[in-house]
Order: C-alpha cells, then sequence, then structure tokens
C-alpha cells in the first residue's frame, strides 16, 4: 500500500500573527514556523498503515525552499521519503489554488490513500482536501475519527456536529483526519537521526505540469482586500468567592440578570 | 431579476436556526441590488418548511426531495446544487459553514469557476450584487474583509449568529423541483449509517446563544453533569476544553478551541478552564465571557468580563439554585 501525507507549514499559534500587506496572506517571517500540529495526526494514522499494513509512505509540502525543515521533522516520524513543491508563483494562493498545486504533485505520484489533517491551524478552511479530491476526481472522506483500510475498500467515520456518518468507498481515496483519531507519539532519536538522510524531491510548477496563472494571487478566486487586528479586550469584573460558592454565585447571577441572560 | 441562493440546513425537517439567519440576510442583500432569494431544500421534508422559509424572505424554494440527497458522501449535494445555479442564473450562494457543508462548497466551486469564502461573521453588499466576506482569523486575532474574484460566481459558509433571523411576513415560496440526473460517480461512496450522539433537546455549540464550557478544572466526567445542568437552565449548549476531551470525558465534537470549533456565543460560561491560546482561539469572539476559575492567575480572566475566583464545586450548585429561584 502507498500513503501520502500532505502537510502544511503554519506559524506557531503562541507566536503574534500577521498577514504580509502586499500579498495578504500569512507573513511567515514574521513568528517562528511549525509543522502544522493537525498534521501529526495524519502522520501517526500513516505510520500505523506501516507497522500494520506495510506500506510505504511520502511527505507532501507546499511551500518555500526553508520549508523543507518541516518536511524533515514530518519524516523524523519514520516516514520513507518527501516531496517538496517550491515556485515563487504559489505566494498567495487561495485554497482551491493550494489544491491545484497538491493535485498536481499527486498525479505525479502512486498512491492508494491521502491523509490529510482536516483543517490547517492558520487558514482553518478545511476546503483543500475536498478540492484535491474533486480535481483529481476521488472519493473524499473528511473529518475521520476512524479510518479502517481492508483490502480495496475503506471504511470512515465521519465526524460532525450531532456524532458521526459510518461511510465507506473505494481506493484510491482521499481522506482527512480529525485529532479524536488516535494520539500521535514523539518521534524517537533513531527517526529524527534518520530523517536527515531521507530522500527530499523537490520540484517546481513546471515539474508538475500546473501553471503558474493557476496558481498564486492571480489565480485566486478568494482575495483579502482589508485587514485589522481585533480591538483589544479589557478584563472586566472579578469577584473572589469565600469558599461556600454563595457569594460567587449571587454576584455570578446578579451580572446575569442585569445583562438579561436570566 | 437576478436570485440569491440560500442553502437550507436542516435537521429532523426543520430548518437551523443559521439558514433563517442567512434567509433574513440574503433578503435584505438581495433587496439592495434590485434581486430575490431562492431557497434550496436538498432531502425529503421541504413541504413542511415552507411557510417558515416563505416567511423569512424566500420567493422561491428549490427542492430535490431525493434520498440519495443524504445517502452518498458529499457530491449529490454537489449535482444538485449545480442544477441549481444552472435553473436559477445566480451567481451567489450562502451556505451554512458546517464541516461537511464545506466540503460540497469545494468541489462546486471547481466545477462552476466560483470562489469559496468559509466561516464568514458579516456580508456586505454594495447593491452591485458582489459582496465583502468578513472573517475572523487567527483564532479572532484579525478580522479580514474578502472578495471573490470578479467574474466568479460567489460562495459564502455563514457562521451560525452572524445574522439575526427575522420574518418578512412574505407567503409560501414557489417551489420548482430541481432535475437531478446523479452521475455513476456520485453514488460511489455510500453514507453506510448516521450515528446521531447529540441531545435532541440541548442545542449545539455553534448555534447556541449560551454556551456552558468545562475543563480540567471539573475533575472528572461526572463534573460535565452538573456543566449539563447549569447549561439547561439556561438553554445552553455544553462544551468543553482539550484537556477534557483528551480525558475522554466529553466528545471531541464539542471541543472548543484551535483544534476544535470556534464559537462566538452572546455568552460563554467557562469553569475550570484555564484559558490557554489554542482554546482562547475557539471562542475569545464571544460577546460576553464568564470565567470560574479557583486560580486568580488563570490567563482566562484577562479576557473575561465576569470572573468569579473561587472553586467550580462551591459556585456552580449554588448558581444553578440562584438561577432557579430568580427565574421564579
Ligand atoms: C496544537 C494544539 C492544539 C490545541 N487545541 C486545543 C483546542 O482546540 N481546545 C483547547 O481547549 N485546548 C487546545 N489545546 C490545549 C491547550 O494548550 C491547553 O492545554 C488546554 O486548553 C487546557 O485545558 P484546561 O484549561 O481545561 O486545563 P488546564 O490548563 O489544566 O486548566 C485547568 C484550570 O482549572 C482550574 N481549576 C482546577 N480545579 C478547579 C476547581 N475545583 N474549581 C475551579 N477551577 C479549578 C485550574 O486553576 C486551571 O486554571 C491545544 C494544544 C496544542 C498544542
Ligand atoms: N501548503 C500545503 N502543503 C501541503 N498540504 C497542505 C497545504 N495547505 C493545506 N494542506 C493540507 O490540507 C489540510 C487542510 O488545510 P486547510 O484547508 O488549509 O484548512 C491540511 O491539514 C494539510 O493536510
Amino acid at each position: 500500500m502507498k500513503v501520502i501525507v500532505p502537510v502544511k507549514r503554519v506559524p506557531d499559534t503562541a507566536g503574534e500573527k500577521k498577514l504580509d500587506p502586499n500579498d495578504k496572506t500569512t507573513d511567515r517571517d514574521s513568528v517562528e514556523s511549525v509543522l502544522c500540529p493537525v498534521n501529526e495526526f495524519a502522520i501517526e494514522e500513516a505510520v500505523r498503515l506501516k507497522e500494520n499494513a506495510g506500506a510505504e509512505v511520502k511527505v507532501l509540502l507546499v511551500g518555500p525552499d526553508n520549508a523543507d525543515a518541516i518536511v524533515r521533522k514530518a519524516l523524523s516520524y519514520g516516514l520513507d521519503a518527501g516531496i517538496q513543491i517550491t515556485d515563487d508563483a504559489i505566494s498567495g494562493s487561495d485554497a482551491l489554488a493550494t489544491a491545484r498545486v497538491i493535485a498536481g504533485a499527486l498525479q505525479n505520484e502512486e498512491f492508494d490513500v491521502v491523509i490529510f489533517g482536516n483543517q490547517s491551524t492558520d487558514a482553518r478552511t478545511c476546503l483543500v482536501p475536498a478540492a484535491v479530491a474533486e480535481i483529481l476526481g476521488l472519493p473524499a472522506l473528511t473529518y475521520a475519527r476512524h479510518l479502517e483500510i481492508d483490502g480495496d475498500k475503506v471504511v470512515v467515520h465521519r465526524e460532525h456536529e450531532e456524532g458521526y456518518d459510518v461511510v465507506e468507498s473505494s481506493l484510491p481515496a482521499i481522506v482527512s483526519v480529525v485529532e479524536a483519531i488516535n494520539e500521535p507519539r514523539y518521534p524517537s532519536f533513531k527517526g529524527i537521526m534518520a530523517a536527515k538522510s531521507k530522500p527530499l524531491d523537490k520540484k517546481a510548477l513546471g515539474d508538475i505540469g500546473v501553471e503558474a496563472g493557476q496558481v498564486g494571487r492571480d489565480g485566486s478566486a478568494a482575495l483579502i482586500q482589508e485587514f485589522q487586528p481585533r480591538p483589544p479586550k479589557e478584563a472586566g469584573q472579578k469577584v473572589e468567592d469565600d469558599g461556600s460558592g454563595a457569594p460567587g454565585a449571587t454576584a455570578l447571577a446578579d451580572f446575569l440578570q442585569e445583562k438579561k441572560f436570566i | 431579476m437576478s436570485e440569491l441562493l440560500v442553502l437550507i440546513d436542516h435537521s429532523e425537517g426543520k430548518p437551523r436556526k443559521v439558514s433563517l439567519q442567512m434567509l433574513t440576510a440574503a433578503k435584505k442583500l438581495a433587496g439592495e441590488s434590485g434581486g430575490s432569494v431562492s431557497a434550496i431544500w436538498l432531502g425529503a421534508g421541504a413541504g413542511g418548511a415552507a411557510d417558515v422559509i416563505g416567511a423569512h424572505g424566500a420567493d422561491k424554494l428549490y427542492t430535490w426531495e431525493s434520498d440519495d440527497a443524504y445517502g452518498f458522501v458529499t457530491l449529490p449535494q454537489v449535482e444538485a446544487l449545480q442544477a441549481a445555479f444552472d435553473a436559477s442564473g445566480a451567481d451567489t450562494l450562502f451556505f451554512a459553514s458546517t464541516n461537511f457543508t464545506k466540503d460540497v462548497a469545494a468541489r462546486l466551486a471547481l466545477r462552476i469557476d466560483a470562489g469559496v469564502i468559509t466561516d464568514v461573521s458579516d456580508v456586505k453588499g454594495d447593491g452591485s450584487g458582489r459582496y465583502t466576506g468578513v472573517k475572523e482569523v487567527f483564532g479572532g486575532d484579525l478580522i479580514t474583509e474578502a472578495t471573490i474574484a470578479d467574474g466568479k460566481k460567489q460562495l459564502f459558509g455563514v457562521k451560525p449568529n452572524a445574522f439575526a433571523a427575522e420574518e418578512s411576513g412574505g407567503a409560501a415560496p414557489e417551489t420548482v423541483a430541481l432535475d437531478v440526473a446523479l452521475s455513476d460517480d456520485a453514488q460511489k461512496s455510500k453514507v453506510v449509517s448516521v450515528e446521531k450522539q447529540a441531545s435532541a433537546d440541548r442545542p449545539d455549540i455553534a448555534e447556541a446563544a449560551i454556551v456552558v464550557a468545562g475543563g480540567r478544572g471539573l475533575g472528572n466526567e461526572e463534573g460535565f453533569r452538573l456543566m449539563e445542568e447549569l447549561a439547561d437552565e439556561l438553554g445552553a449548549g455544553v462544551g468543553a476544553s482539550r484537556a477534557a476531551t483528551d480525558a475522554g470525558w466529553y466528545p471531541h465534537r464539542y471541543q472548543i478551541g484551535q483544534t476544535g470549533r470556534t464559537i462566538s456565543p452572546s455568552l460563554y460560561i467557562g469553569s475550570g478552564i484555564s484559558g490557554a491560546i489554542q482554546h482562547r482561539a475557539g471562542m475569545q469572539t464571544s460577546q460576553t465571557i464568564i470565567a470560574i476559575n479557583k486560580d486568580p492567575e488563570a490567563p482566562i480572566f484577562a479576557i473575561a468580563d465576569f470572573g468569579v475566583v473561587g472553586d467550580l464545586y462551591n459556585v456552580v450548585p449554588k448558581l444553578v439554585e440562584e438561577i432557579r429561584s430568580r427565574k421564579g
């Protein structure tokens, strides 16, 4: 079985985030970058397929040249090889344009299943996995909180607001996972050392047959025009309870009543 | 007259609140550009909802009342929406920004040459029929305004409670059955079963006006019975921090935060939650924030409009009593 895990480089949540005033996308130089934490769940699922079904797993990243550190980080979990698509034309892409690049890269690979994170922690559009599936003409079983691959069939429990749907499809297929699916392990020391010498195939748009005009801000449909920081919030009133619960509860109930919540 | 399309999100034969909110906003926006509002209902039960859909501003109701609509994954809905765009000649669709509908929008956009903006908290119009979506990014740290490139169709995923729902006195809309010939591809990924686990009488955290959330400070799963008791007293939904969902005390679908759900209720009440940045990313756009925490230094107090420093097991049971007695 062949598995591909697309991963994204995102700004560290703990840092201050900025948008680049020129192209209105994430200013990646302003904060420390990390492997998107949601992708760790996809990687863990892939590692389990490696252990249990002998899968060969590649990681795929679309991003600038120095994002190769993130590919290596992903490889340190024990994955086999990396693919990185880097091209100046890509910067400023919306989710659908990013999906065109990922789909183009996948068209040059063999795979049975592609495991995405359900979202990225910066863009959070959740659009990329389904868009990639659409471009490739494949089924997309997204928001998986449970994934089973049996022969050429895949069964997924798709999490929704009221519970989950059990869905099944044939392979090849696109899957995205939510963090409830597993508990990712940490990379081992051996894995970190081995990651340094794993094959990493760096490509540009021309190598995967995607036209520059189809991506970047010019190839994107959704365009950020303006942005501003949220006005900072002031801390309000604070009441100290005396251990009986009564003063706290009374003050709270007064506040709720004053605000017309009761 | 150009039509503004609204995909009705529904459950148990009733439109969800977000659908009526979208219709109300669409009515105002379409009016400014001399257009009309057309609702779309996929699956069974359109007839029973036509009156309320008309009352909230829809002039027309496109239906595809086939069980196939939700019998296969995503694609039947995509193909039905393609049919609705064909039948109406519309440029714009509003949909409820839920997990599954975002997949539908992504695929639809690529088929009809549209752009998608998900999770908008407002939509502005200038009378031209082109719209601007307002969206909070980076956990609410930044507010962005985005448009869709000229010449492309516009798909906006709307967050619950972005708009108020108001009746505008319309009659039941004209109903038009969509002509959907489901492709073979659309019948390949089957929905084997639907497991509904949510309590029918408690609102979902995204739609609820009030959300009661519990964290590690609850100490155990039973703590959530106390949260539910408080929630039911207020008609609230119940959410959790990741520490609580990780511990298995509450289902992951109720997790609030960066890797869970993002909510903007009128009121959020957090108990035993420290207010880590990843949690705040999912709730800091709440209008009013209340925190109950025994640590006066807990970061949640920095964004709380009202804080109680105390043991939640002392304060919350008394609060439930107070609310009960004040409601009389
Ligand atoms: C990549 C990533 C993604 C994440 N995504 C999310 C997410 O989506 N949502 C999320 O919530 N977290 C998320 N987290 C985790 C987050 O960093 C925090 O660890 C988590 O929010 C802590 O949950 P908590 O506040 O319940 O627990 P704690 O931080 O342990 O806080 C418990 C609080 O309860 C108080 N307390 C204890 N006992 C009592 C009592 N009897 N009465 C009153 N107060 C009491 C304590 O003073 C403390 O402040 C994420 C982390 C990472 C790294
Ligand atoms: N630049 C990228 N390179 C590789 N994978 C990506 C990229 N952007 C998004 N993805 C994948 O798409 C998923 C959903 O992201 P999003 O649609 O941005 O919320 C992520 O978890 C990744 O698996």
